[in-house]
């Protein structure tokens, strides 16, 4: 058996109803669980991102990605491994805020973790840390004894290091036509 | 801007038109309450555009599938929101699994309704998503001219497959100026990727230093029209042809280097060799698990060129040494004038001495049975006996279907029209309909076990209806025959669910007015068949076989292609 191997997946697509349900089909018809997802604009107009996380074995990911591409509304997917891109998450932390005051050593948690407070209130405030996994989430397990009320984390974002030549590919298109 | 009421259409008129304007003069469909304003408009067009009304749903989609294999055209089915919507989906699967172009048009609830749960709304987007190779849902009349020609571009372009639009039954009474262009391109879709020259180089320089090569064809010369070039490229290379099940017909059956079927009823030699071969050249195929057998076994010998149009199938099942992307008539007419013309003798002669071994253990007693019953393959060898090959021949799912691609002769290519990926029982007799219809000059010859006859069996009164002169030839087991052999073979016989308690099939037929009749005995058999294809009215034919026949060769699953079974 092979070792399963963490990919990020990147796709550039038409930003049409459906494609979601479409995409998410591919992992559930190979029974593949989706660790991540995010989907934004992409840095060209009209063309949207989809940013998706998953554990596979390393002879899956290129036919995952094949099929992909094939949906008629995808641009261009890749894959990408940890090393080969610049990722992060976000996470927001809800905590009451008599911990802020009563406790004075969560000031200091909350400063060696570089979180920013996003904002306060009487009853409780908020803060947002982003980064790694590891970094949101051992923040996370420092809130729980001042009394996190609620924690929520982003799917991960990326970019890559390499050139992303969809504008290219794009301009192909428009030559062709 | 002359935006004064006559320039304006309704929806349901501007589907109608996009049809016309795409070349449709005949759709399969049932009406119902979201559809009926396109319904509404059908009978306004009836001289132009043929709809004809299936008894289910189901029926439409394979009887456009039908058309489609046989016409080359797109083929079109249309059903109403809800079940009629849901209905469609297995033949819209069948579709996909075989590339069949296939444009399917289904109303849906009014707009405002979505989501509401309101009468026959169904999330058939959702639900034929992963069975579509698009779909898209239209709530407004004006998106109606651009995504229809859209569907239709990539019903029939590329590797071709279903799409399904999805009208909301406002869009169609919506009125709008109408005004239709074909789609000629989509940024995001790329369906043919240029022949690269210089793989065809290197795949031409191994075939030419192959010693033991070997040309496994799949339906992608059909849907390809490479039918010409395929037979150039197999005349001069002289290699030995093997083809899968959706492939047949597009090399004579009679041609000298058809070598048979592959894959887990196919031919012996064909499959031996699969393992002995030096080079497997692969067009227009997809390596499915019914062709290799045991993956892990399959040809590892050999050096593999995989001429395809699909890149999501390049080393998906099978590791292709060589790939060569494209459209086969391309990258066929490309490689032509690159290849020795060879003959190889002694490697020929390897399947034809398995073929011998084949005919003394199978094939003679299959079709000159020496036992009283009735067998599959004498029922065939009778057909072939009338129609010289120059029949479509539709089949459905199982044993029957083995034995008909298996014996059944061909001359000419889309003669072949079954259900391959899905193994959809109850395909035949709809999708029958559908290829007289595509191929109206030509006779239509379904053959349908009982099984699979009586999961579409009210298409009878489509027959009827609009009069169409299928032949149908039902091979009765009074069992599920297939279910029935892996059972005898693989679960000591315990015979669960597979028999059939059948009726009488012949009155049946004379129910739906069509002329019928049985046969149960050898002596009957060539006059009966006689008879069916003397008329050129529908015809229905029962042959009652042996009932525990088995079909060989056979791979037993997860078994290497060359440890066929001959018994």
């Amino acid at each position: 058996m092979n070792l399963k191997e963490t990919y990020t997946i990147s796709i550039y697509s038409e930003n049409n109803v459906g494609l979601l349900n479409r995409i998410s089909a591919i992992f559930l018809k190979r029974h593949i669980n989706i660790e991540s997802f995010s989907t934004s604009l992409s840095e060209i107009e009209n063309v949207f991102r989809f940013i998706i996380v998953v554990n596979i074995d390393p002879n899956k990911i290129k036919k995952i990605i094949l099929q992909i591409e094939k949906q008629v509304d995808v641009i261009k997917a890749f894959y990408h491994t940890d090393d080969e891109t610049i990722f992060q998450e976000s996470a927001l932390y809800k905590v009451k805020s008599s911990s802020l005051f009563e406790e004075r050593h969560i000031q200091n948690v909350i400063k060696k973790s570089h979180a920013n407070i996003v904002t306060v209130s009487p009853e409780y405030f908020v803060i947002e840390k982003t980064g790694f996994r590891h970094e949101t989430e051992e923040l996370r397990k420092n809130l729980v004894e001042y009394g996190l009320l609620q924690f929520v984390r982003s799917g991960r974002i990326s970019v890559t290091k390499s050139k992303m030549k969809i504008s290219e590919l794009l301009n192909t298109f428009n030559k062709n036509k | 801007m002359k935006n004064n009421k006559s320039n304006k259409i309704s929806g349901a008129e501007a589907v109608i038109r996009c049809l016309l304007a795409e070349g449709v003069d005949l759709i399969y469909g049932y009406p119902g309450g979201a559809i009926m304003p396109i319904y509404d408009e059908l009978y306004k067009f009836q001289d132009t555009l043929q709809h004809v009304l299936t008894r289910h749903e189901q029926g439409a989609a394979h009887a456009a599938q039908g058309y489609a294999r046989t016409s080359g055209k797109v083929g079109v089915a249309m059903a109403t929101s809800g079940p009629g919507a849901t209905n469609l989906v297995t033949g819209i699967a069948d579709a996909q699994i075989d590339s069949t172009p296939m444009v399917c048009i289904t109303g849906q609830v009014a707009s405002h309704l979505l989501g509401s749960d309101a009468f026959q709304e169904t999330d058939i987007i959702g639900i034929s998503t992963p069975v579509t190779k698009w779909n898209y849902q239209i709530t407004r009349a004006n998106e109606i001219p651009k995504i229809l020609a859209k569907a239709f571009y990539i019903a029939k372009s590329g590797r071709p497959g279903p799409v399904l639009i999805d009208i909301t039954k406002d869009a169609q009474f919506e009125e709008f100026i109408f005004n239709y262009e074909h789609c000629i391109g989509i940024r995001s879709y790329n369906p043919v990727i240029d022949v690269d020259m210089n793989s065809l180089k290197n795949a031409a320089e191994i075939i030419n230093k192959s010693k033991k090569p070997i040309i496994v064809w799949g339906q992608g010369i059909i849907l390809g029209h490479a039918e010409n070039e395929f037979k150039k490229f197999v005349d001069i290379s002289g290699i030995p042809a093997v083809w899968t099940i959706l492939g047949l017909s597009a090399l004579p059956t009679s041609h000298p280097l058809n070598k048979g079927m592959v894959g887990m009823h196919g031919n012996y030699g064909p499959n031996i060799l699969t393992n002995e071969c030096d080079v497997l050249i692969a067009i227009g195929m997809r390596f499915d698990d019914r062709v290799t057998g045991n993956l892990e076994t399959y040809a590892k010998q050999a050096k593999v060129i995989h001429f395809e149009i699909d890149p999501a199938e390049i080393n998906k099942n099978v590791f292709a040494d060589i790939p060569i992307l494209g459209n086969c008539k391309d990258s066929l007419t490309k490689i032509i004038p690159m290849i020795k013309k060879r003959k190889h003798d002694s490697w020929i002669n390897r399947f034809d001495s398995l073929m011998e071994i084949e005919e003394k253990e199978v094939i003679k007693s299959d079709l000159y049975p020496t036992k009283e019953g009735l067998t599959m393959g004498e029922s065939i060898k009778t057909i072939n006996n009338y129609t010289n090959g120059d029949a479509v021949i539709v089949t459905d799912v199982g044993q029957h279907q083995m034995v008909a691609c298996r014996y059944a002769s061909f001359i000419k290519s889309k003669s072949n029209v079954t259900s391959g990926g899905l193994g959809t029982m109850g395909f035949a007799l709809p999708a029958a309909i559908g290829a007289k219809m595509g191929a109206p000059d030509r006779e239509v010859i379904a053959i349908i076990g009982d099984g699979g006859y009586q999961m579409t069996i009210q298409e009878l009164g489509t027959i009827f209806q609009t009069k169409t002169a299928v032949k149908i030839v039902v091979l009765n087991n009074d069992f599920l025959g297939m279910v029935r052999q892996w059972q005898q073979m693989f679960f000591d016989k315990r015979y669960a669910s597979t028999e059939m308690v059948n009726p009488d099939f012949v009155a049946i037929a004379k129910g739906y007015f069509i002329d019928a009749e049985r046969v149960t005995k050898r002596n009957q058999l060539d006059k009966a068949v006689s008879r069916m294809l003397s008329t050129d009215k529908p015809y229905f034919l029962e042959i009652c076989v042996e009932k525990e026949d088995n079909v060989f060769p056979m791979i037993p699953t997860g078994a290497s292609v060359s440890d066929i079974r001959l018994s």
